[in-house]
């Protein structure tokens, strides 16, 4: 017996806990299958920035979809996921640096963000604790961070909720056909049928795109966490630096519980095959000088713990969303670069429009797969392994 | 020349070095204390003059016999004091000393980490005057304090009489000694004590008998209900008798403790599978009977491999050793393995029989109350995990962790992650193997973010 619905996800991260969640608003009815369980990949160990500044112009409109639906979780999800609104601070070490954040800030000046420029008096009186060594930051208001560990499952549940049916551990192994539909093998001996299929399988998408003759040239990277022990809660907004060296690339958020969480300084190998990444130390002692540099406080906590997370990413720093080049009713999203969490919601609620509607209202055209030119490969056999 | 490193300089370190260094190899080894020896063999800090025998009882001359081996063998070796192990990975340990840290490469690494005492949170736990047992212990060892005027032990386990023993011998006063083991449980398993190792329990007999007439109260088979304090300090202690009467006690310290838990963290952080050992409910690397550990390189020895006591420690400690000298290619005397083999053996035998008479009092999860803490670090009470284990879904550990914190915090589990399996499998109804184990994250233990790497020599 096969289960059988309008659309079969593959791939419970945010992308697919959302696309679940959107579609069931739109009254599709959705079948998602899981390898374990919802958010426990990329989308349940990231730094949890959700974030807008920084972003390029061309992703805009996608972010603040997203940030819409950020500042409403509780009314549609039924729970905050411990979303912040505390701003975001982009700092630089240079006199110079002014000139590339106002010019950020300029092309980016209609979407909303209220970008504000911050010389050293600024930052004395709003941000004492940086370092004397920023010289200029540029300030977000609106941009915030949530915990990620609860974010996907809380779209999860909601979309079970909505009468989305989701099977946890459950492997998606090959694909097939029953008559028009697509159908899927799993590898407990399980079918699930449907005329429409998205895969949001996150670093794992590349390989089953590939079944389906369309190879994108996605690498699979850790970037590298950190958490200290709590210190009363002081630092309110994410800070980030600006800078082209990639070992002065640091980011830290503190929670209200007095924990700082920080990430950046490179990237450590992750592996779909063993579903780990792994810390490099040598990356975490970088970490601490760098946190040393941004804010001199931080020099008396402790680290109490690292992770890391598999997250994929393509050459042009754009992710895949749309329609398959090849195959008409298959539908991706994935390949999200490091930033897919603030984008996730919105990414849900595109891809639910897409596949109801046919269309959408914002623009995803730059991210179609067809831009790594293997679009027009044919489905080549009706049954494709995946391991 | 090949490069080995010791992590632990307590008994199976030591004797792990020694073995080494008499074929002349050289070792590097490390331990987080300013002083070798170890938990059970803890040296007082420089300045104290206690005599062997006021410290170390019967033990005397086995910690005299290792802190003079170890005070020998220092000149011999690369000994690095007051340097934790915070994370290993791909052949390379990486220590930090002070603020400096280091990578040291090796070929072959033993992992000598000793163990931590294991709990199990009763309402009124986190009030000042409670104290593990183990760090009732070491305050009497090493700072010759008591931790209270009227103390209450309470757990199971040999250290529970031990500790209550020293601590009526330098003077303390011992309210009570209550074990949640049931009495027929030591009966049933007197015969096998005995037989393997008979002075041993002997001598456990003595110390029961000890605390008896000393007038001590001693209590088997109890419920432990809850600490009571008076809002800044412990008052008294409320428990269950294994008659079902409600019993209080008043007190102004509890020693509290249910056996200990190896530090497994550097182990699986190398990657070394762990197996669940039905036998006292814990996930222990899986060794061969020499220590060989299932990554290639890596042994393990003493309680931080299973807990088998001291000397137990210290033949793992030259069968770890021994298993170097092999993979390396060097001889090893057949005769001595062999005689070492057997001594293990029949420790071992000793060891099951010890946790059929001191069982680990899993059933407590379900009578642990919703508001009690479970994780001391993040605050997270029982009834928060069981939330996570069941509303939210969590039937694994990890997943319940991410949902709830538990185990996030300093301790990174090490305290709370045994009794939070067995609350989870006890809400969820599956067995407790069945719920998984924390994942090891490095750090071991917490590092300054002052630390900066050595510069490169
Ligand atoms: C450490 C780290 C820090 C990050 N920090 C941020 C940040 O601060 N801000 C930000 O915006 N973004 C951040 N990101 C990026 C963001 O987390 C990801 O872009 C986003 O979560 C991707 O979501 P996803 O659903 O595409 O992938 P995933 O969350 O990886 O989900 C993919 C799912 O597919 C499942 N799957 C795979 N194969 C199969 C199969 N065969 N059958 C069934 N299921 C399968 C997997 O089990 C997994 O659950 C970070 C990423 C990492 C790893
Ligand atoms: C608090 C306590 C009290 C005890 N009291 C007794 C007793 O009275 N009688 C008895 O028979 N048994 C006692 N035990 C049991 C005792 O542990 C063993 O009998 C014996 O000491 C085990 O020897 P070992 O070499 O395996 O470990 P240990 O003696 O515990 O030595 C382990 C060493 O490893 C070091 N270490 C651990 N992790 C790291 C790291 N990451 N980096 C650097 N160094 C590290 C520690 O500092 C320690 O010195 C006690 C145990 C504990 C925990």
């Amino acid at each position: 017996m096969s289960e059988k619905a309008d659309v079969l996800i593959i791939g419970g991260g945010l992308m697919g806990a959302a696309s679940a969640f959107f579609l069931r608003q739109r009254g599709l009815s959705v079948l998602l299958v899981e390898h374990d369980r919802i958010g426990q990949q990329a989308s349940g160990v990231n730094f949890g920035n959700v974030r807008r500044h920084g972003r390029p112009a061309e992703q805009m409109e996608l972010s603040n979809r997203a940030h819409e639906i950020w500042t409403k979780l509780p009314a549609l999800v039924g729970e905050d996921c411990e979303f912040l609104r505390t701003g975001h601070l982009r700092v630089g070490y240079h006199e110079a640096d002014e000139e590339a954040l106002a010019d950020y800030a300029s092309s980016v000046r209609d979407f909303g963000l209220g970008l504000e420029i911050l010389g050293r008096k600024a930052l004395n009186e709003r941000f004492s604790q940086v370092s004397e060594k920023v010289k200029v930051a540029s300030f977000s208001p609106y941009c915030a961070h949530a915990n990620p560990r609860i974010t996907a499952p809380a779209f999860g549940r909601a979309a079970a909720r909505l009468g989305a049916k989701i099977f946890e551990q459950t492997i998606c192994e090959s694909f097939g056909r029953a008559g028009a539909d697509f159908e899927i093998h799993t590898r407990d001996g399980r079918r699930f049928q449907a005329a429409t299929l998205l895969l949001t399988c996150g670093a794992w998408t590349g390989a089953m795109a590939a079944q389906f003759g369309e190879t994108v040239p996605l690498a699979v990277r850790g970037p590298q966490m950190g958490v200290t022990e709590p210190m009363p809660y002081a630092l309110k907004p994410v800070i980030g630096v600006f800078t082209e060296k990639l070992e002065q690339m640091i980011y830290l958020r503190q929670i209200k519980r007095g924990n700082v969480v920080f990430g950046g300084g490179g990237r450590g190998p992750a592996s779909t095959a063993t579903r780990r990444a792994s810390v490099d130390p040598t990356i975490t002692l970088n970490q601490f000088r760098q946190l040393r540099e941004l804010v001199p406080a931080l020099g008396r906590l402790r680290l109490i713990r690292v992770w890391s997370g598999v997250e994929s990413y393509l050459p042009d720093d754009r992710p895949v969303m749309g329609e398959s080049a090849a195959v008409p009713g298959l539908f991706y999203a994935f390949g999200f670069c490091g930033h897919g969490f603030q984008l996730g919601p919105g990414v849900g609620a595109t891809m639910a429009e897409l596949i109801a509607t046919g269309r959408t209202s914002i623009p995803i055209a730059p991210y179609t797969i067809g831009r790594f030119g293997s679009g027009q490969g044919t489905e080549r056999s009706s049954s494709r392994r995946l391991h | 020349m090949p490069d080995i490193v010791i992590i632990g300089a307590g008994p199976a370190g030591i004797r792990a070095a020694e073995t080494l260094a008499e074929q002349r190899l050289p070792v590097t080894l490390v331990d987080e204390g300013e002083r070798g020896g170890g938990q059970i063999y803890r040296r007082q800090p420089a300045g104290f003059r206690r005599s062997y025998a006021s410290l170390y009882g019967s033990e005397a001359g086995k910690a005299k016999a290792l802190h003079d081996t170890f005070d020998r063998l220092k000149a011999r070796i690369d000994y690095r004091p007051n340097t934790l192990a915070w994370n290993i990975a791909d052949n390379v340990l990486h220590t930090v000393t002070g603020a400096v840290a280091r990578r040291l490469r090796f070929d072959a690494a033993i992992l000598a980490t000793g163990a931590t005492d294991r709990l199990i949170p009763v309402d009124g736990w986190t009030t000042p005057g409670v104290y593990s047992l183990g760090a009732a212990q070491i305050a009497l060892k090493a700072q010759a304090c008591a931790i209270g005027g009227a103390v209450v032990f309470m757990g199971t386990g040999p250290l529970l009489y031990l500790v209550a023993c020293q601590y009526v011998k330098a003077g303390a006063r011992v309210a009570a000694v209550l074990d949640t083991s049931p009495l027929s449980a030591r009966h049933q398993a007197l015969p096998r004590l005995l037989t393997s190792r008979p002075g041993l329990a002997l001598r456990g007999l003595r110390l029961i008998l000890q605390l008896r007439s000393a007038g001590i109260p001693v209590e088997t088979g109890i419920t432990p209900l809850a600490i009571a304090n008076d809002g800044a300090n412990v008052t008294g202690l409320r428990y269950r008798s294994s008659s079902g009467e409600i019993e209080e006690l008043a007190c102004d310290a509890v020693g509290l403790g249910y056996h200990l838990r190896p530090e497994t963290q550097l182990a699986d952080l190398a990657g070394c599978a762990l197996s669940f050992d039905e036998t006292s409910r814990l996930w222990l690397p899986k060794t061969d009977p020499d220590g060989r550990a299932s990554v290639a390189g890596l042994y393990l020895a003493g309680d931080g491999a299973r807990i088998a006591g001291a000397d137990a420690a210290e033949i793992s400690g030259r069968l770890a050793a021994y298993a170097v000298l092999a993979d390396l290619g060097h001889g090893v005397p057949e005769s001595k393995r062999r005689a070492l083999h057997r001594a293990a053996r029949r420790l071992e035998r000793f060891r099951l029989a010890l946790a059929q008479a001191f069982p680990w009092p899993h059933w407590l999860a379900g009578e642990i109350a919703d508001e009690v803490l479970v994780c001391r670090c993040e605050k997270i009470s029982a009834g928060e995990l069981r939330h996570a284990a069941t509303t939210l879904g969590a039937a694994e550990l990890n997943r319940a962790k991410a949902f709830s914190r538990v185990g996030m915090g300093r301790c990174q589990g090490r305290y709370c992650g045994t009794i939070a399996a067995e609350i989870v499998a006890a809400t969820c109804g599956r067995p407790v193997d069945g719920v998984g184990r924390l994942r090891g994250q490095a750090p071991v233990k917490p590092l300054p973010l002052a630390t900066t790497a050595e510069e490169a020599a």
